[in-house]
């Protein structure tokens, strides 16, 4: 017997996308319309060729992918928006149909896209732990044998009998977690939704992922964070424009996701001051990390690499702190940095540059918080914006040489290079 | 952990799935729980709750009885005429409102559509359960004016879930023919709130058959209402109440027809619900 479990040959799907409306379903009216003009256009023009409709164009999500999942294997999918890594989740979870090729799949699916699917906010979170577990396909005795495990996990002993509709956000997203994170099936099948709740939570989710896909299970895995990606799977599969562009060893594939200019999250600028974060005191214009002269989303840890903040300054003589943090993916503050420097600015757009040096940062994701406030006020504060910009800070030559020989992960929350010494002491 | 000897599951293009049936089996909980859902949901926030069920059928029949039995004197079957009135209202209201939720029910679940797989037929299906609830609730208010009437039905009334299942047949044919048209097109929307009320007037509801001239009557009988509603007042007034076979027949393999087409559409349909919703 092959372990194989799933296995897919030539998938296709394909969309017909209309350029004329906007809505995606249609309306009668419009269907009729059509069809009376195409009627028309057959009785003038019997023997015209016909012409291809330029309302509507075909769009492949997905094109001509094949590849093959082992028992146990856990693979992650990455690639950028766009890239059909949702629409290959949907066909395996069955929820949407091919339009070619064959998938066949042995063993229980269970799929997770979102979390709270089905979740109602007006009964209680007792009611909603049921009703949840049964759209994710849990049976009732099932449930009800992890339902004190769930309730523990979410943390909402208290709020059992309340509807959810008054719960915070936070335990909202934690009960849908925790329903979400007991299911047993023999594949399992997870979108992009551990991007949840405060980062405590966020790690607990993790680790149970990790407990999971350790338990010998099938685990499909679509992230835009690496290093939950490299964390959770051996194995990858690169999506690019509908098609599989690599698929192998977890390292490999998403060193040369890395490598290549699919990253997005490198830079975020505002157009608009109406819009931009901020006050009528100041407003923030663009924040970039640049790293061997240009923007990028991955540094090398060998590199430096500089932030650039660039802010409208509306106040004449103001004094500014510019302030920024440096989270990692579990939201610990790494460390923060100010410019106290108190130069008078008036008006104008101003750019704060803040130099990272190379060898400080440990590998792994990297989000920066912006804040501004009064230099003479320090509780003034005119902007504070949690994760404007984040970026990937990899070991290239580690990845490249030294994975084989260690594959471990280096801890610590920075990995700065220290000079070190060895002196001889005495000859024995 | 997969079983060595776990069934193996083809997913292609324009298959139809053999498991289908099977599916809807394994998933029967989740139907139980979105019918429960509904139910539990529909009255939250409400002052008098569940009472709602009892008043408006209530209402109803008290103005049909007013306006056709005290003002238009019609005739009634040989029974009280608020009984015949209710006879005939349950199975209409049951229909009218089995339909509405039916037809909305997908566009109103299309979060569960769009993000999870089960047999999509179970949406409708649970639908027209919760009507059904509603349509038990009100039952209570026939046997209240059965006992305020001293009215004892005969035999008949053993029938009465035979005409129920047609009555359901009937309601979830349409509804399925309506839910998934409204999916795509959402016109729909608009159309089925009219042929409720306009299937008020057109149904035996306020008054009986009978008064409809016997060379229209299997006419009349097109409307596959005709036939649910005649069975329920034959069933229940027992006595007089006699049923127009030919009618019947007529309505019932217009019912059978329907649901027929109705779950051949909703399956040729469902594999696209995702996309188009």
């Amino acid at each position: 017997m092959s372990d194989t479990v799933i296995q897919v040959e030539n998938l296709g799907k394909k969309y017909i996308i209309g350029h004329q409306k906007p809505e995606n379903y249609t309306a009668l009216r419009d269907v009729i319309a059509h069809g009376v003009k195409s009627l028309g256009q057959k009785l003038l023009q019997p023997l015209g060729k016909k012409t291809a409709d330029p309302a509507f164009e075909e769009f492949w999500a997905l094109k001509d992918v094949s590849f093959e999942i082992k028992q146990g294997d856990r693979v992650g999918i990455i690639g950028r928006n766009g890239a059909g890594k949702s629409t290959l989740l949907k066909i395996l979870s069955r929820i949407t149909e091919p339009s070619c090729g064959r998938i066949s799949i042995r063993g229980r699916v269970a799929s997770l896209l979102e979390v709270g699917t089905g979740f109602h906010p007006e009964l209680t979170g007792r009611e909603n732990i049921y009703l949840n577990g049964a759209i994710l396909g849990m049976s009732k005795v099932e449930i009800k044998r992890q339902f004190d495990e769930i309730v523990a996990f979410a943390e909402v002993e208290k709020f059992l009998d309340t509807p959810v509709k008054r719960y915070s956000s936070g335990m909202y997203v934690r009960l849908a977690f925790a329903v979400a994170a007991h299911l047993e099936p023999e594949i399992l099948i997870v979108d992009e939704v551990l991007a949840v709740g405060d980062a405590q939570f966020q790690k607990k989710c993790l680790g149970k992922m990790e407990d999971v896909s350790k338990g010998g299970r099938t685990v499909l895995f679509v992230s835009h964070q690496m290093s939950a990606v490299t964390r959770l799977c051996e194995k990858c599969l690169l999506l690019d424009r509908g098609n599989l562009k690599l698929d192998g060893d977890v390292y490999a594939v998403t060193n040369k996701y890395l490598q290549s200019d699919l990253g997005t999250s490198a830079e975020r600028s505002w157009s608009d001051p109406k819009t931009a974060p901020g006050n009528d005191i100041v407003r923030l214009k663009a924040v970039r990390v640049v790293s061997n002269g240009s923007i990028t989303d991955t540094i090398d840890i060998s590199h430096p690499a500089t932030i650039e903040i660039e802010y409208w300054n509306y106040a004449s003589d103001s004094q500014l702190i510019c302030g920024l943090a440096f989270l990692n993916e579990q939201g610990v503050i790494l460390f923060v940095s100010n410019d106290f420097s108190r130069q008078t600015k008036s008006l104008g757009i101003y750019k704060s540059m803040c130099a990272i040096p190379d060898n400080l940062l440990a590998e792994g994701q990297v989000k920066v918080l912006v804040q501004i406030c009064n230099a003479q006020h320090l509780d003034e504060i005119y902007i504070l914006e949690h994760d404007v910009i984040a970026f990937q800070v990899v070991d290239t030559k580690r990845l490249e040489t030294l994975a084989e020989k260690w594959g471990g992960h280096i801890p610590g929350l920075i990995r700065p290079q220290l000079n070190w010494q060895s002196l001889l002491l005495q000859r024995l | 952990m997969a079983k060595p000897n776990s069934p193996e599951l083809i997913i292609e293009a324009g298959r139809t799935e053999r498991q289908y049936w099977q599916d809807l089996w394994r998933y029967r909980e989740l139907f139980y729980f979105l019918a429960w859902r509904d139910i539990l949901v529909r009255y939250k926030q409400t002052i008098i709750g569940i009472a709602w069920a009892l008043i408006r059928p209530l209402l109803t029949m008290l103005v049909f009885t007013i306006v056709f039995g005290n003002l238009a004197k019609l005739p009634s079957e040989g029974a009280p005429y608020p009984i015949m009135v209710f006879a005939g209202m349950l199975p209409w209201q049951f229909f009218a409102n089995a339909l509405a939720e039916c037809s909305n029910s997908l566009i109103s679940n299309s979060n569960l559509i769009s993000k999870v797989y089960f047999p999509r037929l179970i949406i409708p299906a649970s639908a027209v359960i919760v009507s059904f609830v509603d349509f038990m609730i009100s039952g209570i208010i026939l046997l209240g004016l059965m006992a305020w009437y001293n009215f004892i039905p005969t035999w008949r009334i053993i029938t009465l879930p035979f005409f129920i299942a047609i009555a359901f047949a009937a309601s979830m044919g349409a509804g399925l023919w309506l839910a998934s048209l409204n999916v795509k097109y959402r016109d729909f929307r608009y159309i089925v709130p009219f042929i409720v009320q306009f299937g008020l007037y057109i149904s035996p509801v306020g008054f009986s058959s009978t008064i409809v001239p016997e060379k229209w009557r299997l006419l009349y009988s097109l409307n596959p209402v005709v036939g649910v509603i005649d069975g329920f007042r034959w069933a229940i007034l027992g006595g007089e109440s006699k049923i127009y076979f030919p009618g019947f027949l007529l309505s019932l393999t217009l019912v059978g027809l329907i649901l027929g087409t109705g779950i051949w559409y909703f399956r040729k349909t469902e594999k696209t619900f995702a996309d188009v919703i």
